[in-house]
């Protein structure tokens, strides 16, 4: 099975592939308007990664501590203890294969659903901007397949992240996919009218993102700082052996030198088999408990272990609330809605967002040191699963209902993985994956139809609408009706709705159930946090769909809305399927549990739930309630074109919440305008007045000026100018001194030499004297 | 048998007589404006030379100073020659030997 494992570098090989023949030859390979070809290819190494995937299953049942594959050495700086040694290892271990699975599994469906839809996108593009034949195709041409390198890029860039051997290749992972979602969310940066949101949208996830990734390296310059390595193996190995010795003994081992107390003399292979070794031992004969009183030394500062993986694990959190869209870094992910439908699936519902989980799950080990970061993570998780859902009742964009409910899904994940229940965290993951991906791609299918509605009644020359009407065909008060006319994707979205919900038996009950079931065991608050979370899904939800689904057409398009083709609505059926059967990976009941089993194989403090059949009836009732609420308000009487959604009736509660909280005008107001102002004062006062006023203008070039001047008045004409024409001078006037001896009287020449001769004379006789 | 009775006079009184001359010569030219007389003044100091010559010569009875009277006496000849066509070419041109008027070549 060794020779499976080392097939791991083609998962990253084929979307890159996929990505540079669309990057190069997309536009060739599309010969004519509906051309197909790139979201085919890119399809198709979706698809293959998910092959790979699935061999690295099949070869981690037979051996299942799994390997690590190295590629080759990045970089190796310093030395002895404090070795940075980043070699790009590819880790196939049931956790990372589990993520693999899952977002090579949806991403393939997501691809194969984009194929048409972005067809769709771009015709919708390009008759906004009314472009001629030869335009149009020159257009579909660079749109479609610069959409699918991104998005292939992205694949790619994601599977870097789950596969990496080390927190810096992670990293780069993390990062790789926030670019990826900058390029998708302003995918449409130019639409006329709406281009300038979806840059800014694209925008405000980057930087957002950016304060996470703070957080994030910090994390993990902290973590070299104590452990003088960042591979995931070494890293858990000395600070598991740091519990009981001092750092400087830890320091100098490495992942295999370290085995535990009870001793696996056998290995199944020699190589480094860490977190098999690791996860055999139980939590409770892992060592002693409690506050490690190891010192670190950090710098100047020596921290005790507790303290030193606290540090660590809450700014890692940090990062988490940036990829994962939790408090207070969440308010990226409801304006990433302007980005494709397809992106909004991938992306920001089943496996970017996922990042922070699965992050989290990863560290374990380090926050089994520092239960304190727990219970901050569970809180952070319950309470953005709170305030998500609470927004979420609010909203009138279909997309951006399904973006609240994704926050706060997130939010019972981290909730879930604070808690210590990483299983429950993964299997939520997994299964809201199944479920969220279909909510968005059936939504993408219901605004398809809507467009397609909008265009037929527009054509029809007694409807009276113009078409250039401002016309969102993402409002759901101007849906209505819509099982009539597109039943497929009525009844694939209903079946995520209720799997959302939380209705047994679909996947999303028993995956909620379990998170709920460890939150009523470990923390109380964050329990009540989440069920009330749990009841407005179920409501939101149910809103959602009787608003969009039943009563009757609300507005033109949807009365002439029409269903989505087959390439769009087979990988919904799919996803429908998934949802149904995906509780099955891990029943709490006894002999069940697989996924629970596969993963206790990586997740050394993952503990197999059991299962409490009063939480299970509490959930399940508040969601029939929650249900049957909605019912009474948007079903019974469903809303005609004109009426006022009945939840104004509460007034400023329900301003409230639809203006989310008023969250991004707080961070307005305390962060974005000071910051402006500040980088306004900056550039006008100190770079303009300042620097370039003043300090420029007035003072060096005024001395420069000035001090020409000194060279050239007093010391050119005063100094050289004089000692110049001064020895001219002395020249002429001792010239003229001389000359007067020429005066041209013999008679003075004749005494001349006289004078001369006597003179010799008298010099001679005196000497002879 | 001339040099046994006749008395002759010392050495010492030729050469101050020489020296008298010479120095009347030299005065002359120094002080004479007229072109003509300078040259008598020229020709009285070459005399004086020439009777230094003689008296020395008969003192140390050695004929090389009459012979060199000789040489004297033809340069001084000659010097007049010239000096004279000289002075004659200048009269025609500024009708006047007075040597003061002669001095463009002034700085």
């Amino acid at each position: 099975m060794e020779a499976l494992f080392s097939l791991i570098p083609l998962i990253l090989m084929f979307p890159f592939a996929g990505m540079l023949i669309n990057l190069f030859f997309g536009r060739r390979l599309m010969v004519h308007r509906d051309s197909v070809t790139p979201g085919v290819l890119a399809s198709l190494m979706a698809g293959a990664s998910f092959v790979i995937a699935v061999l690295m299953f099949i070869g981690l049942l037979a051996s299942p501590e799994g390997a690590s594959v190295p590629l080759f050495t990045w970089m190796s700086l310093g030395s002895g203890s404090f070795l940075l040694d980043i070699p790009w290892k590819m880790k196939v271990d049931t956790l990372s294969v589990v993520m693999m699975l899952v977002v090579t599994g949806v991403g393939t469906l997501i691809h194969i659903y984009a194929i048409g839809y972005m067809h769709g996108d771009i015709d919708e593009q390009i008759n906004k901007r009314g472009l001629d034949e030869a335009a149009a195709f020159d257009f579909k041409r660079r749109r479609y397949s610069r959409f699918f390198t991104f998005f292939n890029l992205f694949l790619g860039s994601m599977l870097i992240l789950v596969t990496g051997d080390n927190f810096l290749m992670m990293f780069v992972g993390w990062e790789l996919v926030g670019l990826c979602s900058y390029l998708l969310i302003g995918f449409w940066f130019d639409d006329p009218g709406k281009g300038i949101l979806n840059s800014s949208a694209g925008r405000k996830a980057f930087v957002t993102n950016r304060v996470g990734d703070f957080g994030m390296l910090i994390a993990i310059m902290l973590i070299f700082w104590s452990f003088g390595t960042l591979q995931f193996d070494d890293v858990f190995a000395r600070a598991e052996c740091m519990k009981t010795e001092p750092q400087a003994v830890c320091l100098t081992r490495s992942a295999e030198e370290i085995t535990p107390a009870g001793g696996e003399g056998e290995e199944g292979e020699g190589h480094s088999a860490l977190s098999g070794v690791l996860a055999r031992l139980k939590p409770s004969e892992g060592g002693p408990e409690g506050p490690f009183a190891t010192l670190i030394q950090i710098g100047p500062f020596a921290l005790t272990l507790t303290v030193v993986a606290t540090l660590i694990t809450l700014f890692l959190l940090l990062g988490a609330t940036g990829k994962s869209a939790q408090i207070p870094l969440f308010v990226w992910l409801p304006d990433a809605m302007a980005g494709p439908t397809p992106v909004s699936a991938l992306i920001h519902a089943a496996t970017m967002v996922t990042a922070g989980i699965y992050m989290i799950t990863r560290s374990n080990e380090l926050f089994a040191i520092a239960p304190v970061s727990g219970t901050v993570v569970a809180v952070v998780g319950g309470l953005t699963g709170f305030v998500a859902a609470t927004i979420a009742v609010a909203q009138f964009d279909i997309k951006r209902v399904l973006a609240y409910s994704t926050i706060s899904q997130l939010g019972f994940m981290i909730a879930a993985v604070g808690l210590g229940g990483y299983i429950a965290g993964i299997f939520h993951l997994a299964t809201h994956a199944f479920f969220k991906a279909l909510l968005f791609l059936g939504s993408g299918s219901v605004i398809h139809g809507m467009e397609h509605g909008h265009h037929h009644a527009s054509h029809e020359p007694d409807t009276g609408h113009s078409h250039d009407h401002e016309f969102d065909p993402q409002d759901m008060r101007h849906m209505g009706g819509l099982a009539r006319r597109m039943p497929i994707t009525t009844t694939v979205y209903i079946i995520g709705a209720l799997a959302l919900a939380g209705i047994p038996p679909l996947a999303g009950f028993w995956s909620k159930d379990e998170i709920l079931l460890d939150a009523s065991t470990n923390n109380f608050l964050v329990y009540i946090l989440l069920t009330i979370a749990a009841f407005f899904t179920a409501f939101y939800m149910g809103r959602q769909v009787f608003m969009v689904f039943f009563g009757k057409g609300r507005s033109e398009a949807a009365r002439h809305a029409g269903e989505s083709t087959p390439v769009m609505t087979v990988p919904l059926i799919i996803l429908a399927v998934l949802s149904v059967l995906g509780g099955l990976m891990n029943l709490p009941f006894e002999g069940a549990h697989q996924l629970g089993k596969w993963l206790e194989e990586s997740v050394r403090f993952a503990h197999i739930a059991g299962f409490n059949p009063s939480v299970a009836a509490i959930s399940t009732a508040l969601a029939l309630i929650a249900i049957g609420l909605s019912w009474l308000v948007y079903g019974r009487k469903p809303l005609g074109e004109e009426d006022r959604d009945p939840l104004y009736g509460a007034g400023p509660v329900f301003t409230f919440l639809n203006r989310k909280w008023y969250w991004d005008e707080l961070y307005e107001t305390v962060f974005i305008r000071p910051y402006m102002r500040l980088g306004k004062w900056l550039a006008d006062t100190v770079d303009w007045r300042f620097l370039h006023d003043f300090v420029h203008d007035s003072i060096l070039a005024e001395a420069f000026k000035g001090w020409g001047l000194i060279l050239s008045k007093p010391v050119e004409a005063g100094v050289i100018d004089r000692a110049v024409n001064g020895v001219a001078q002395i020249i002429d006037g001792s010239s003229r001194g001389l000359r007067r001896t020429q005066t041209g009287y013999v008679r003075n020449y004749a005494l001349a030499i006289g004078a001369g001769v006597i003179a010799i004379l008298l010099f001679i006789i005196l000497r002879l004297l | 048998m001339l040099n046994e009775i006749a008395f002759l006079a010392p050495t010492s009184w030729y050469i101050i007589l020489s020296a008298i001359l010479f120095a009347l010569g030299v005065a002359g030219v120094l002080i004479r404006r007229n072109a003509i007389l300078i040259f008598m003044s020229v020709e009285l100091m070459l005399n004086a030379a020439n009777l230094a010559f003689v008296a020395f010569a008969r003192t140390f009875m050695d004929l090389g100073g009459q012979v060199f009277v000789f040489f004297v006496m033809t340069v001084a000849a000659a010097e007049v020659a010239v000096g004279l066509a000289l002075i004659v070419s200048i009269f025609r041109t500024k009708q006047s030997i007075d040597i003061d008027d002669l001095h463009q070549m002034q700085g």
